[in-house]
């Protein structure tokens, strides 16, 4: 078991670094000055000029790239044009605010999605089988930032229940991660975004929820239990849905990852100072260190859930052998 | 396959039709299945739209429009010769949503064709030769996995001009993954079959069998992942466009929603909002119905329901 983790986190490593390599390449591919693209144009010369040759940038491509990947190894990502700072100390500070809008969609989306999926294989042919696929097609069809722009126009300007954008009040400005995060504030401008991640994730558990339960009532051991004379909620939670939730677990991981990148416009919508917003910004702004940095972290972040998924699986399904 | 069948709840099962041509299975679902049947209206009619958009738009999109007193019809609520209602600087939203339309269509239509085109033939080569060649193309898929949309989209159209040419690469580039898998998944099956090798033995070359005898097998397999990548691409160019990154010189819904974000009307006009939102959910509703439809076909267990 511990090889295979090893070895997986080894071809992981191996991966950012070739993406790494990939947006290396593609930004130094743009017309133009490439200094431009690593240093801020709008310095003072002289101070320009000390940069330039740190980064190698008055030397061949080949020269840049060992820079460019020597930082990376020491998790140094450049300068932020825009912010003066580190890449790697901003999307640091970024990446909370993204994880946490995350998980809690994803909770809620789970949280819906299981049961409802089980219920769902359980009422087969039913009307409500039918009319649970569709709603959660309708919600994967319909785009979040649309979902998200509809739902502020309903619930922040019409009932005025939630605030309709940012973290906190405006004017607040918390330091610590408890002072930001740890709040009854914070939690009202939660609602509103996660439940509309939740309703954009839901279709993920719920689907593959009913489909592994569709399997798992057909096996023997669930007609040993009708036969048994147990009753009818017992079968479904204790014997079937604990059986079919693994590919839901594993799925979401999967899934974890992959919305890394969908967080992009609900964070935009929402004006949540997350990973994604800033990777907007940042491109807006030809921050370009800041782009590039930003998406390696976002990649590395999918990869790492990817690992993940395979891992859990792994462990929780005792038939998959690991090599 | 003889499980599936005699699932304890499903009892409509009937018995095989011999000729099993696609189409003709295809046809037969739509008779049974509303949804499917009302999802093939929907698109044609979508269809309509998109190609004669210009005559249908009542309207230039960019025209101002004025009322009697000779003021900008600024943020109109709809009505009727503006069926959509008017955006801050009096455009109407109708005609900009009919365009869009086209748009819509061509980079769905054109990037799930791109992205099935390059996954299957992938897929195919792949599955067929296995060893170093399979390995080999599948850790470059793996790659292609870790690779998060969206913002890969967005450096890539800081990096390109914005066009939907762009777009439309940026998400084939990105897309033909998991169309490699599954097609590569299913080969892996063909290719055991007793007639492949009878063709190997009859002196077939390989690229004989995998035109005639591999990709004839995976054609249903390739059609569906073909129709769920329509919906894929649509989705993504109009979050693109949504962002700021799309194409400034073509209508587009994503558009549409990205200037009422950012000139601040996304709060007070709601039609401004809906239009293009609601044009989208229909259009890939409609996409997904008939692609189930589909599946049904290319996947016997879901059949007689």
């Amino acid at each position: 078991m511990l090889n295979y983790i090893a070895r997986r986190v080894g071809i992981m490593l191996l991966m950012i670094i070739l993406v790494s390599t990939m947006i290396f390449f593609l930004f130094r591919a743009m017309p133009g000055d490439p200094t431009a693209f690593v240093v801020d144009p709008s310095m003072a010369p002289e101070a320009r000029q000390v940069l330039i040759e740190r980064y190698g940038l008055d030397g061949s491509l080949w020269d840049q790239y060992k820079v460019f990947i020597k930082d990376l190894v020491k998790f140094d990502l450049g300068n932020s044009f825009f912010y003066g700072r580190p890449v790697m100390k901003i999307i640091t500070d970024r990446i909370p605010a993204t994880l946490i809008l995350m998980l809690t969609g994803m909770i809620i989306a789970y949280g819906i999605g299981v049961f409802g999926g089980a219920l769902m294989a359980w009422k087969r042919g039913h009307k409500l089988e039918s009319a649970g696929i569709t709603i959660a097609l309708i919600f994967r069809s319909a785009p979040t930032f649309w979902v998200a722009l509809m739902s502020i126009i309903l619930f922040s300007v019409n009932l005025k229940w939630f605030p309709a954008q940012g973290m906190r009040t405006s004017g607040y400005t918390g330091e610590t991660f408890k002072e930001i995060f740890m709040n009854l504030d914070f939690l009202k401008h939660l609602i509103l975004p996660s439940v509309v991640a939740g309703l954009y994730f839901i279709a993920t558990p719920l689907l593959i929820m009913r489909n592994s339960m569709l399997e798992v009532l057909s096996e023997d051991y669930i007609e040993m239990a009708r036969a048994k004379g147990l009753r009818e909620n017992r079968i479904l939670y204790k014997h079937a849905a604990r059986n079919a939730l693994l590919p839901v677990v594993t799925a979401g991981a999967l899934f974890l990852g992959s919305a890394i990148g969908g967080m992009v416009l609900l964070e935009t919508v929402f004006s949540w100072p997350g990973l994604g917003r800033e990777i907007v910004q940042a491109v807006t702004r030809h921050d370009y260190p800041l782009a590039q940095g930003a998406f390696i972290i976002m990649s590395s972040l999918m990869m790492i859930m990817n690992l993940v998924a395979d891992i859990l699986y792994a462990v929780l399904d005792p038939r998959i052998s690991y090599r | 396959m003889v499980d599936a069948m005699n699932k304890p709840r499903s009892k409509t099962v009937k018995p095989k039709d011999k000729s099993n041509s696609i189409s003709r299975l295809f046809l037969n679902n739509l008779k049974r299945d509303k949804l499917a049947l009302i999802g093939v209206v929907i698109l044609v009619i979508f269809l309509i739209i998109g190609v004669f958009s210009e005559s249908l738009a009542p309207y230039d999109p960019s025209t101002r429009h004025y009322n009697e007193e000779g003021k900008i019809r600024r943020l109109e609520p709809p009505s009727k010769e503006h069926p959509f209602g008017t955006t801050d600087i009096g455009r109407d939203i109708f005609s900009q949503v009919i365009l869009g339309t086209r748009t819509a269509l061509i980079v769905g239509l054109l990037a799930s064709f791109l992205v099935t085109f390059i996954g299957s033939t992938l897929g195919i080569i792949s599955g067929y030769f296995g060893g170093k060649v399979d390995a080999i193309i599948m850790r470059i898929v793996d790659l292609f996995y870790a690779i998060p949309f969206i913002p890969f989209v967005i450096v890539l159209s800081a990096v390109l001009s914005p066009s939907i040419w762009n777009v439309i690469l940026a998400v084939s580039l990105l897309s033909w993954r998991t169309v490699t898998r599954l097609v590569r998944s299913q080969v892996l099956s063909v290719v055991q079959r007793p007639f492949i090798k009878a063709a190997r033995v009859s002196g077939a070359g390989h690229g004989r069998i995998m035109l005639k005898y591999v990709l004839p097998n995976v054609i249903p397999l390739i059609m569906l992942e073909m129709a769920f990548n329509i919906n894929a691409a649509i989705m993504a160019e109009a979050s693109i466009a949504f962002l700021g990154f799309g194409d400034p010189t073509k209508q587009s819904w994503g558009q549409i929603l990205h200037i009422n974000f950012v000139t601040g009307n996304s709060r007070n006009a709601w039609w401004w909002v809906a239009s293009p939102g609601l044009a989208i959910v229909l259009l890939l509703v409609s996409v997904f119905f008939v692609s189930r439809a589909l599946e049904e076909v290319v996947d016997p267990r879901l059949r007689g329901r």
